[in-house]
């Protein structure tokens, strides 16, 4: 405890600015992390509008498809 | 099949609303430390971090142990979240600790302090669990040793914990404890709003993350059931489950 009892309390225009770092450091983070998120979210987006298209291309590739005679 | 989205707005708003009542709480409410003076209020968010990222590391063990016993892998990946979130919020303890004791100290980082320390070897193990993940291809194996280093990890925790709490010689602060605490009134209300802000936070993104997760790997099965097992491009090695 010794480190701690000697230290003195910092004058706020001193003070403020190691506090305001601490908050936009916290705020930093979570905005980078959702950031991520977000890129990771976008990129799922792109993956299901691959997949409907390549599903409608699918479809109507077995729609045009000319029925066949049945073999008797 | 979980849909993690469910519930996920309540509880962005519920954390939102809570994290900013913290944030009033600490600048308007709570009064300057007798001691530190103004430099006091980084504790609000400091602390909170760090018991909720050591916290997410034993969630992460009790997840992983979940999986050893069921062999279902949803729980190793939200074992893998919760240790991936709990880093995040533990790099947050380490930088705002950090300058908490340059403003306090005058030093940014003071070595001979155990809390500091373990904190450090802490994060530093988990640390290795991504490349631990990342060095082996078989997923189930992957899984497996995963979440026995998990549990493991996740027990040393506490362990960890309480053996600096019985270390004599320390210069860090003790905010919280068994018989009471040393805040008043005040300054316990502002740290136990803070507290619930940032574990709100902390649940939120883990169900972000695992309902990102989920999409992504429901997208995936979706796309082999209806097109085919090749029409799925094979995922580069990742310590992410898939």
């Amino acid at each position: 405890m010794s480190l701690l009892a000697v230290a003195p309390a910092l004058p706020l225009h001193t003070a403020g600015k190691y506090v305001a770092g601490a908050y936009i450091v916290f705020l930093a983070i979570v905005l980078i992390y959702v950031g991520i998120m977000a890129s990771r979210l976008s990129r799922t987006e792109r993956e299901l509008i691959e997949l409907r298209r390549d599903v409608e291309a699918q479809r109507s590739a077995q729609d045009s498809e000319p029925e066949r005679e049945p073999v008797a | 099949m979980t849909t993690y989205g469910r519930g996920l707005r309540g509880l962005s708003l519920a954390a939102a609303a809570t994290m900013t009542a913290a944030l009033v709480l600490t600048f308007f409410y709570a009064p300057l430390d007798a001691n530190q003076g103004f430099i006091q209020k980084i504790f609000y968010i400091h602390v909170p971090l760090a018991i909720t990222a050591l916290c997410g590391f034993v969630f992460g063990g009790v997840l992983g142990a979940v999986y050893l016993r069921t062999g279902d892998r949803k729980w190793d990946i939200r074992s893998y979240v919760a240790i991936h979130m709990a880093l995040i919020f533990g790099i947050g303890t380490l930088l705002t600790g950090t300058i908490w004791a340059k403003a306090s100290w005058g030093h940014w980082w003071v070595w001979s302090d155990p809390t500091l320390t373990s904190f450090l070897i802490v994060m530093l193990l988990f640390a290795t669990y991504q490349p631990l993940r990342f060095s082996i291809e078989d997923p189930e194996r992957q899984s497996r040793y995963a979440s026995v280093f998990a549990v493991v990890a996740g027990a040393f925790v506490p362990l960890n914990f309480i053996a600096v709490r019985a270390a004599q010689a320390y210069v860090h602060p003790r905010v919280l404890t068994l018989t009471g605490g040393n805040l008043p009134g005040s300054m316990r209300l502002t740290f136990l709003v803070a507290l619930a802000g940032v574990a709100l936070l902390y649940v939120t993104l883990w169900k972000y993350e695992m309902a990102a997760k989920s999409t992504r790997m429901q997208v995936r099965a979706l796309r082999r059931a209806l097109l085919g097992e090749d029409s799925v491009v094979p995922l580069k090695r990742s310590a992410a489950p898939s």
